[in-house]
Parts: structure tokens; sequence; C-alpha cells
């Protein structure tokens, strides 16, 4: 069996009949909710980080922009929501081209830009006077499309698509590019590729993944504050979990999410007064042995990892 | 070196300058199908800056650069191996994290031309059949060096440079690369060496040209050049040349 349909077979397929059945059997629906948008938000860093080499600390200015595209739509045009997720992602997309030359730097460098946009993209969309477009900083209320229900689907699908994008650059040569390019961009070029055009491809596919996440988000949630869906939190999450579990993988970020998100979870709810504490140790304790992600503990064994 | 063959490489009059220096200044030469063109000259002479011009790394800043027939200079590294020119590195650049066979693929799916020679071909000619599925970082430094060539020539070059090949290589592997280039020469390829060994220029070209600072100094065979008083000045000092 080709190795792309193994892992569509016992990685994909799995993830989504498990999560899709939850909903029945698990009340707390808001949790399995975050639980999938961290799903895609993860895997959407592995695409632009795990592939390509760039660390996206301003990931949530695309959530974000997807979540006011959502919104944008629903409130002015009276779009239908799954139609108005789809102009979440474009929005994001179209966010991505803007800040194209942001790719031009790199490392720390790129990591701050990127933070300083996804910032100015907030301070934009909450400005008061954009207030008859954007409900600037007083937020936005979208009973209309209110269903929770729908909107969980909607995000086990595009958890589903984004785990599949991430299988099939596991599994092809455009895959093999990107992480030709992020290893050596000058011998990239001499092995005939196209550099910028590959590092714009995954980057906008990047801010696709979060865009779609936070169009679904705000359908889920409905009414929600600038504050909210461009919270830092959302970046630092996805990218803590993305490398917790282990880049350019398809496992890694999704045993770094199940485990992290939680554990997050679970000191929560039952020792919230050490919930800071313990968290920061398992991260510091992560970077410290096991800065290649939790998988390392199996490629240093010489076991392959998906 | 057959005098009535086009040049598929040609050269005039090059200019690259890093501030104020000087790094090419008017550089002149042509190489043609099936020849071996060494370049030689002392540290800081031109060499891989020539190479980088040529490979598209770097913009020239005057002159030109004409490969097969259209001009080359300035244009994008990419384009200029889906057109023929290829290259390895004086330090050799592999795709640290991939396997051996996974950097060669990288090249064969997005510079590969038709009739360019398989993986398996590739791993078996350069020795790297054993360490095909280990990753590039594992591999000793000769051993990078020949992925760094393997992944070169899997993009099918008619034009490639050689950056210090040799450079690290023990005798043994000396003359086997030796044979390796002059039957890729022998195939039609034109080839540039940039090399400090002098004993392996002279096995393997037919004609030098020795740069010093930017500039041309001499045009021949290296038998020739070794007896030019310009060129064992600029290799020895002023003392040396009387």
């Amino acid at each position: 069996m080709l190795n792309a349909s193994k892992h569509l077979l016992f990685i994909l397929a799995p993830l989504v009949v498990v999560f899709a059945l939850l909903p029945g059997v698990y009340q707390n629906h808001l949790l399995l909710f975050n639980f999938v948008i961290f799903l895609i938000l993860a895997q959407g860093v592995n695409i632009i980080y795990g592939f390509t080499g760039y660390l996206p600390f301003g990931y949530v200015g695309f959530f974000g922009a997807g979540a006011y595209g959502f919104a944008i739509m629903v409130m002015h045009l009276q779009t239908p929501a799954p139609l108005a997720v789809l102009v979440g992602g474009l929005v994001a997309i179209a966010l991505g081209l803007l800040l194209t030359p942001l790719l031009r730097l790199s490392g720390a460098y790129f990591a701050i830009a990127n933070l300083a946009a996804s910032l100015a993209v907030l301070h934009f969309v909450a400005n008061p006077a954009l207030e008859g477009i954007t409900k600037g900083p007083y937020g936005v209320s979208l009973t209309g499309t209110f269903n929770p229900t729908h909107a969980y689907y909607a995000a086990v699908v595009v958890m589903a698509l984004t785990v599949g994008a991430v299988i099939y650059l596991k599994n092809s040569p455009f895959g093999l590019a990107l992480q030709a390019v992020r290893e050596d961009a000058v011998s990239a070029s001499m092995a005939g590729v196209n550099i910028i055009k590959m590092r714009v491809i995954a980057w906008l596919a990047s801010a696709l993944v979060a865009g779609l996440a936070g169009g679904i988000y705000a359908w889920y949630v409905s009414v929600f504050y600038p504050d909210n869906v461009f919270s830092g939190e959302f970046s630092i999450f996805a990218i803590v979990f993305a490398l917790f579990g282990g880049v350019a993988t398809i496992t890694g970020p999704i045993v770094g999410v199940l485990i992290l998100y939680g554990i997050y979870n679970l000191i929560g709810f039952t020792t919230p007064q050490y919930f800071q504490l313990i968290y920061g140790l398992l991260i510091m304790g992560l970077v410290l042995f096991l800065p290649a992600g939790l998988v390392s503990l199996a490629t240093r064994r010489g076991w392959h990892v998906p | 070196m057959s005098p009535e063959k086009t040049p598929i490489l040609k050269v005039s009059k090059l200019v690259k300058r890093f501030g104020g220096f000087h790094a090419l200044d008017g550089l002149s030469f042509h190489v043609v199908p099936g020849e071996i063109l060494g370049l030689v000259g002392p540290n800081g002479s031109g060499k891989t800056t020539a190479i980088n011009v040529i490979s598209g790394l770097y913009a020239p800043d005057g002159g030109e650069v004409v490969f097969d027939g259209a001009s080359s200079g300035g244009v994008a590294s990419h384009k200029l191996v889906h057109r023929g020119i290829n290259r390895t590195f004086q330090v050799p650049k592999p795709f640290l994290s991939l396997t051996v066979r996974e950097n060669i693929q990288v090249a064969l799916a997005y510079g590969g031309a038709a009739g360019a020679p398989s993986i398996a071909e590739l791993l078996e000619e350069y020795r790297l059949k054993e360490v095909a599925d280990r990753p590039a970082a594992d591999l000793n430094s000769a051993q990078q060096k020949m992925l760094d060539l393997t992944r070169a020539l899997a993009t099918r070059p008619r034009l490639l440079l050689l950056d210090e090949l040799a450079a690290g290589l023990n005798p043994a592997e000396l003359d086997w690369i030796a044979g390796r280039i002059k039957a890729l020469a022998a195939t039609g390829m034109a080839i540039i060496v940039v090399e400090h060994l002098m004993g392996f220029i002279e096995q393997i070209t037919d004609r030098v040209i020795v740069l010093n600072a930017g500039k041309e100094i001499f045009e021949g065979t290296l038998a020739t050049a070794v007896r030019e008083p310009q060129v064992i000045e600029v290799f020895l000092g002023g003392e040396h040349a009387h």
C-alpha cells in the first residue's frame, strides 16, 4: 500500500471518525470544538513552520481575519454560514498576499514582523471609525447563523482537509521541495525549485487553513470581540502544540494537541491554582530535553514517524 | 577542445562589485560543449564569484553572460537550471535532514530534464548506494560532495560548474572523480572547474584561465601557464618571477 493511503487510512480516518462521534457520547461540546480548532491551527503552523521554517508568531492574524470575514458577510450580506466560512478563508488569503513581503525576512525577524502585522490587523478591525463595517471594539453578534452543531461538523471537515493537505506534503515531491527550501534555499534553487513560489504557496495554504478555522469559530461562538479572535493565545498555543508533538510530521501536531491541550484542560479543571506553574514547567522541559518534539523519542531510535 | 564548436557559454567584460571591491573586473572567456575549462587563481581572484554569477546567484553589475545563445546574466537560478546550467558548492550544501535519495528526488522532480539519469544510476555511479536512505547530515564531507554533484547531475546540465569538488578527497578518490568528470565531458557536457589542486587541474582540463583581481591574466594549457612570469608572480610573489 502506498504511504499516502496508509496515512489516510490509519491517521486521518480514525481522527475524523473519533471527532465525528464524540459529541454523541461526551457532553462538553465546546471543549471538543476547541480541540478540533487547535488541531486545524497546529497543522496550519506545521505547514508553514514545519515545511518551510517560518515561525508565524502572528498566526492569529489569519484566524481573526477569517472570523471577521465571516462576520461581515453574515452581518451585511446575510450570506449563508458555509459560504461565509469560505469567504473567511479568502480574506485570510488576501491578508497573506498582503504580507508576502515578510517572507523576505527569516528567523526571529520574520516572527516579530508577523506578530506586529497581526496586531496591526487587530487594531484596524477594532478601530471605532470602522464601526459601520466591523462594529469596531464593540464586538459582533451573529444570532442569525447560530448553529454550533453545524459549525462543529464544518470544523471536522476543515480539520480533515488540513490533515489531508499535510499527508499530501509528507508524500509528494511538492512537500519534499518545500523541505528542501527550508533546509537550504540556495541549493533548492539549484535543484530547479522556484523558492519564492514555493514559500508563497505554503504561506497562503497556511493562511487559508487559519482563515477557515476563524470563520468556523465565529459561526460557533456567534458573539465575540476583536480581542477574542485576535488573542495571541491562539498563535502561541498552536505553535506550542505543533512543536511539542514535532513539526514536519503528520502525527506530531496531532499528538501535541491531544496531549498538551488535554493536560491544559485537566489542570484547569482540577488544580487551577497550579495551572501556569505546571504548564510552564512542561513546556520548559520539552524545549530543554526534546527540542524536536515528542516524535523525536521515536526518530532517535531510528523508527520512522509519519 | 574542438575550435569549430560554438561556445555554449560566453562571458564578456563581466563586472561584479561588492561595495567598492571589484570581485570581477571585466572578465571575458568562453567554453564549448565537451570542454573542461579550469579557472585558477589565488584566493580572492574572483573564481567563485564568476561561478556564482554564471549560476544566477549574483546578478552582474556589468558585462554580459550568454548561455546557449541567450542572455543569462541576472536570470534566477532555478530558471538557469531548467535551461541547462548547474553547479556544486565549495562547501557542499545538501538538504541535511532529507535522505540522500530524497535529496536527489527533489532535483529530479523540479529540475529534471528528459534523459536525466535515474536515482539508482546516480547512487551507483557516485558511490552513494549504501547510504541512500540515511539523512544527508550523516554523510562524511567527501560523500556530501558527491551528493552535491548528483543533485546537479539529476537536472542533466549542459554546463556544469564544479567549485573545488576535489578539495579534501584522497588520491584514490581524486583519480576516480577525475575519470568521472572526463566521462561527463565526453558526453558533450561543458564543464568549468574551479580548483586549487594543480595536479588535478592538469589531469582533467583542456585549457585554463588564470584570474587575478577579477581579471584574466592568462589563457592556455596549465603546462604553459606555470612558465608564465605573470602567473608565477601572482601565485608566488614577484621575486620568483625572474
